[in-house]
């Protein structure tokens, strides 16, 4: 295992992700001003590169004279709580269903699947702009809509990959060792899907991450006022003209973000799997 | 001994430990199924009626299809019967539920054909042997799942390792030892030498004959390859297609084949005639 170095994608992504986490934990002592604070006097400023820019606002400001920078890091605080918490949730349902469903077969599995067939014939975004407004908005509301829509996403994969991983000897060698059906689906079958699970997961969050953009844009996030990356990128197409970098900051951390999810858990599914070979 | 538990037919050994009648197996045809109703139903064993005697191996050969893996399947009920009775020791368990069975477990164990899919990915060899003692609430199990790699001739320091480190070879005895730990009453072995190549497959064979004389096991040895039939069992049963043509002492039954299928089976066993200098002289 160890000549197997840590691949560069791995790096670059986990590095990312790390870089956010800690924007997110330490964001009062790095954001150089206050993410709410206006400044009429400030207003458009360009970044700090350009002609006509103020030191001390590396990104320029938006329309109100408030840093980009500093929304940016507060910011990310929104975009990972809602990454981990729904992408958390999402995934619990959806991998407790998926399992049940693949292992046991027979009616639990047409239920189950009926239900995700109904789910998935929804469009999703249409469906979470739906709940949030019967929800009110809110950073929960945000939470348990992507969670309600995307746990199908989990339900699916994991049912067939424990269908597969349930027709395996093992599987029928743990019953004659005398092991309960729900003890062989904890103990044998999970661990075999948990690779699965982790990279659905990360995509996961990054879909998260998006969907919170997406409501933040339509302004069903959480209160306009409240840095998120969304709101921010609504903010910057309606003045892409005068200003890019208030659409253009956001939209480049909000990719970056989404694609490391998704490689990190790729790559930490290839580096650190021991069945892999 | 791994365990030491005293035998209920006094150490005679010549008891039989299954008594089966009249058993049947069917299994509905999904691939035939109508838009409405019930699939029709494939008859895979039609009517057994055999005995497995304590402290002996048990042969069943036949060829694929010929219902030999369901029939072992249903002796350690993996599989229920459709009709017919199973005795074990003198307890029917045909119709028995999870509840009634998971006592005997401990006595009904099997090693697999196939070494790979039959050992989980995920866990060590130690765990893999370990589990069966554990699961069935007998102390001291990593101990005594050490002993059991000591008895299939797998070094102590395999118990770190996964199945995909090991060779085939070496798979099929972590799957033996396995199966050895709880010290059953019975075991089924399926096929268990098919998979591998011919030097393993000697190697498994002698030390499968050296626990069935230690420990005293009784075994049903399902194959296609007589050969393998002749070295290890006492008895066999030939079925085909679900019947059983002929069964008895493996002796009479290689020598006298009273069913000409028998006989056609025992045609076909590969012998090793080469003529003189056939290295040297390629024809």
């Amino acid at each position: 295992m160890a000549e197997r170095g840590i691949p560069f994608r791995l790096w670059l992504a986990g590095g990312w992700l790390m870089l956010l986490c800690a924007a997110a934990l330490l964001a009062p002592l790095i954001a150089p001003h206050d993410p709410l604070a206006q400044d009429l006097f400030l207003e458009r400023l360009p970044p700090v590169w350009l002609p006509g820019s103020e030191p001390g606002y590396y990104l320029g400001t938006d329309s109100l004279g408030r840093d980009v920078l500093s929304r940016l890091v507060y910011g990310t605080q929104i975009a990972l709580v809602v990454a981990i918490l729904a992408g958390g949730a999402a995934c619990l349902i959806g991998s407790a269903l998926g399992l049940i469903a693949g292992y046991f077969g027979g009616w639990p599995d047409r239920i189950i699947g009926r239900i995700v067939d109904i789910w998935m014939s929804f469009p999703p975004v249409l469906f979470a702009i739906l709940l949030v407004a019967v929800l009110g908005t809110g950073l929960h509301s945000v939470i348990i809509a992507i969670a309600v829509i995307d746990w199908t996403r989990f339900c699916r994969v994991v049912r067939a990959e424990t269908m597969t991983q349930a027709r395996m000897d093992y599987v029928d060698s743990a019953l004659v060792i005398g092991r309960s059906r729900g003890g062989i689906l904890l103990k044998e079958v999970l661990p075999n899907v948990l690779p699965t699970i982790g990279v659905l997961l990360s995509l996961e969050m990054g879909i998260a991450v998006i969907v919170e953009a997406i409501l933040s844009f339509v302004n069903l996030s959480i209160s306009s006022d409240d840095p998120t990356w969304g709101g921010m990128i609504a903010e910057g197409r309606t003045q892409i003209h005068f200003a890019w970098w208030v659409l253009v900051f956001p939209m480049i951390v909000l990719f970056f973000t989404v694609l490391s999810f998704s490689q990190f858990g790729e790559g930490l599914k290839d580096r650190f799997d021991p069945v892999l070979k | 001994m791994i365990l030491q538990r005293p035998t209920p037919h006094g150490g005679t050994g010549m008891a039989d430990l299954f008594t089966v009648r009249d058993l049947h197996l069917s299994l509905p045809d999904l691939n035939a199924r109508p838009l409405f109703g019930a699939a029709p139903r494939i008859d895979i064993l039609k009517g057994l009626n055999l005995t497995i005697p304590a402290g002996q191996v048990t042969g069943i050969v036949g060829e694929s299809g010929s219902g030999k893996s369901t029939l072992g399947r249903c002796l350690i009920r993996l599989l229920e019967p459709t009709g017919g009775q199973i005795d074990f020791d003198g307890t029917d368990i045909t119709h028995l539920g999870p509840a009634r069975l998971a006592p005997m477990r401990r006595d009904l164990q099997m090693i697999f054909q196939d070494p790979m899919s039959s050992l989980n990915p995920r866990h060590t060899v130690g765990r893999i042997v370990a589990d069966p003692l554990r699961v069935n609430g007998i102390d001291s199990a990593e101990a005594r799942a050490l002993e059991a790699l000591d008895r299939v001739q797998l070094g102590r320091d395999f118990a770190g390792r996964y199945p995909h480190q090991l060779s085939g070879g070496q798979r099929q005895r972590v799957g033996i030892a396995r199966a050895i730990a709880l010290n059953p009453r019975f075991i089924l072995c399926d096929e268990i030498v098919s998979g591998l190549d011919v030097s393993t497959q000697a190697q498994i064979m002698v030390l499968l004959e050296n626990l069935v004389a230690e420990m005293k096991l009784t075994m049903a040895f399902i194959s296609h390859d007589l050969s393998v039939i002749r070295r290890l069992c006492d008895t066999v049963v030939v079925l085909r297609a679900g019947e059983i043509v002929e069964q008895g002492p493996t002796p009479q039954v290689f020598d006298t084949p009273a069913h000409p299928y028998t006989a056609e089976l025992r045609a076909a066993i590969p012998l090793p005639e080469i003529d003189a200098g056939w290295l040297h002289n390629p024809a």
